[in-house]
């Protein structure tokens, strides 16, 4: 039993609270803002206290932004099924490749498997941007450029480094024996494999497919590049609440509400998961 | 049928590249008989675990060959040697109970719910675990872990049976009272088993014979008698018996009448020349010097003798270790009475020719035990 003065426990309590401000005022102003029209929103000084309206969020679902001027067409539930399809498209791809591949690195050791490792880790060292440029010309040649199935490889950039090292610790905590145990109690290497590898990592393996998740969904760079306006996903289509009339806070907000709401969604059910999967071993000795 | 179960044979074993790596196991060669207890005994990192990894299948042979009832498989996976093993460490499946993880063993044999239960309760009895059958791994002790692994593994039906240091982790009493309950059960069913361990107790205890492993060499493999009374070498003689053997360089000198060897710090020992027979004290004569050898409990306290000084005297609660200052080196005697002996006291001792043991100091091999030279 930890003993913990009344001091030290206020004085946690007061740390707490300054730092969940911090990290949840801004989510807090949008989640208002989003509620608002533009006037309310930059009238001087700002105010907690308004009429709410659902404007914003109609406009944005029905497709259709009501400017000062003029109607603009956008396509923010398109970009929204964009972002869904896409990562978690990518992130499906990125565990079929990265978690056997995380195991054979973990419990294979063969000639140059730490090279390859690291070679893979290296691919979040270069910047995107970088990396974009040949890209976007050998997609052109082979046919891939604007295609989901070139985005999706792309963003296996992103995610398989990370399913895999975050794997591959898993695999490698857990005992040797446990899965030698099971091979020679008349069990193949690929039941073993599924039977006792898999279900042992899952929590980890749980852990680094939330988290590719959320890279992926948070991409920008790749998809504003590589894909044309049907393929774009949310992050990209954002650009289009900047218009030549002005910027409408409002339906920013309501859009920033929308396309975070998936993954905000996924970490709060999942975030158990998340916290012990990367932070704790498979199996504590 | 024939009589060999497991057969090794020139199988090394190197971590890395083939005689560039590290060579875990030297040319090992050995044949185990239907129905034996094997030990394979040594230090940590002397081969031992890699050579039944090999023999599991979890480690590839680098040269050599293995087979098992005539079968070679030292190419074959695990699942089809048809070998049971018991793991030291942490080897049950954590998320199902104790029993299910034994009784999962036999799930691939053709049993009736009935009869694996009754198999379960049978072995868990045997190994004390019975309590515990319906817990959880993660909350059980390492001993408890270590006999529900030896109890998974001694419930299958398989040719040979690995027990990798399967009682480590347990109690004195209870390691004591397990022993001889898993030399019966394995005795009684007449199967074959190879265990290793670094317990010179426990290989005495259980096995059959010993194979005393060093640095990936197989030193000596024989009854646990043999090992004690006759040592191959000085690794064998000081390694084998607890305390362990006393050793001290001689000069040898062969007259007339009396054999005569000299130990450091003027000590000298002399004997009657019939008490060596005609061959040995040809070969003393050409070795010259030599490597003396003597159990700690063959070394006899008389009123005269080669003088020796106290150092400390534990009662260990049925014997007495006296350890001695002696031929400018030190000397260990084991005494079974509650010896009265003070330190600095001078004390005699006698060593008895048919009580020595002798070796070659340059390649340790040995010459001679009890004055009757080797082989």
């Amino acid at each position: 039993m930890q003993t913990t003065s009344t001091f030290e426990s206020v004085l946690r309590g007061m740390a707490i609270t300054v730092i969940i401000l911090f990290f949840m005022f801004p989510i807090f102003w949008i989640f208002l803002m989003s509620f608002q029209t533009n006037e309310t929103i930059l009238r001087v000084p700002p105010s907690p206290f308004f009429e709410p309206t659902l404007t914003n969020y109609r406009s944005l679902i029905s497709g259709r932004l009501e400017g000062s001027t003029a109607t603009l067409e956008i396509a923010f539930m398109s970009n929204l099924y964009n972002s869904l399809f896409l990562s978690v498209t990518s992130v499906t791809v990125g565990l079929l490749l990265g978690v056997p591949a995380a195991y054979a690195f973990a419990r294979l050791k063969f000639r140059g498997s730490e090279d390859i490792a690291f070679t893979l880790l290296s691919f979040r060292f270069a910047p995107p941007l970088l990396v974009l440029l040949p890209l976007t010309i050998y997609f052109q040649q082979i046919g891939l450029a604007d295609t989901y199935g070139g985005l999706i490889w792309v963003y296996q950039l992103i995610v398989l480094p990370l399913i895999l090292w975050i794997v591959r610790g898993y695999f490698e905590d857990i005992p040797a024996d446990i899965e030698y145990a099971y091979r020679i109690a008349g069990h193949g290497f690929w039941a073993t494999f599924r039977k006792i590898a898999l279900p042992l990592a899952g929590p980890g393996i749980a852990a680094a497919g939330l988290l590719a998740f959320i890279f992926a969904w948070n991409n920008f760079i790749f998809a504003l590049v590589l894909a044309s306006a049907d393929k774009q996903p949310v992050t990209v289509g954002a650009l289009a609440f900047i218009t030549a009339s002005g910027i409408n806070y409002g339906q920013i907000a309501a859009g920033i509400m929308l396309s975070i709401a998936p993954t905000f969604a996924l970490a709060l059910y999942a975030q158990r998961y998340l916290v012990e999967g990367l932070s704790l071993g498979a199996v504590k000795g | 049928m024939s009589d060999v179960m497991l057969n090794l044979d020139a199988v090394d074993k190197f971590y890395g590249p083939i005689d560039k790596g590290v060579h875990a196991v030297r040319n090992l060669s050995m044949t185990v008989t239907r129905g034996e207890i094997i030990a394979l005994l040594g230090s940590s990192g002397c081969g031992k675990t890699s050579t039944l990894r090999m023999v599991a299948g979890f480690e590839a042979v680098s040269r050599g060959r293995i087979s098992i009832g005539g079968r070679e498989i030292h190419t074959l996976p695990p699942v089809q040697r048809n070998v049971a093993m018991a793991f030291e460490g942490y080897s049950l499946y954590p998320t199902v109970t104790v029993r299910d993880n034994i009784a999962f063993a036999l799930k691939r044999g053709n049993f009736s719910a009935v009869d694996v239960a009754a198999k379960v309760d049978e072995v868990a009895e045997m190994l004390e675990i019975s309590a515990i059958l319906d817990k959880y791994p993660s909350s059980i002790s390492g001993g408890q872990q270590q006999r529900a692994s030896l109890a998974r593994a001694l419930i299958r039906d398989a040719d040979l049976y690995l027990l990798d240091e399967p009682m480590g982790q347990l109690e004195p009493q209870l390691r004591t009272l397990l022993r001889g309950r898993i030399k019966a059960y394995i005795k009684e069913r007449g199967l074959t088993a190879i265990l290793v361990t670094h317990d010179q107790t426990e290989a005495n205890a259980l096995a059959d014979r010993i194979a005393v492993m060093e640095d990936g060499e197989l030193q000596q493999f024989a009854s646990p008698e043999d090992i004690k009374k006759s040592p191959a070498n000085l690794f064998t003689g000081t390694f084998v018996g607890e305390p362990p053997m006393n050793v001290f360089p001689a000069r040898t000198s062969i007259s007339e009448t009396t054999v005569s060897l000299r130990l450091d710090g003027d000590v000298e020992l002399s004997y009657p020349v019939d008490a060596f027979s005609a061959e040995l004290r040809t070969r003393l004569t050409e070795m010259g010097e030599v490597v003396l050898g003597v159990r700690p409990y063959a070394v006899q306290r008389r009123e005269t003798g080669s003088p020796a000084t106290v150092v400390a005297n534990q009662w260990l609660g049925d014997q007495s270790h006296i350890a001695a200052n002696f031929a400018a080196g030190s000397l260990v005697l084991v005494e079974h009475d509650r010896t009265q002996l003070v330190e600095d006291q001078q004390i005699a001792v006698h060593l008895e020719p048919s009580d020595l043991h002798i070796f070659n100091p340059k390649t340790g091999m040995a010459i001679s035990h009890g004055a009757r030279l080797v082989g």
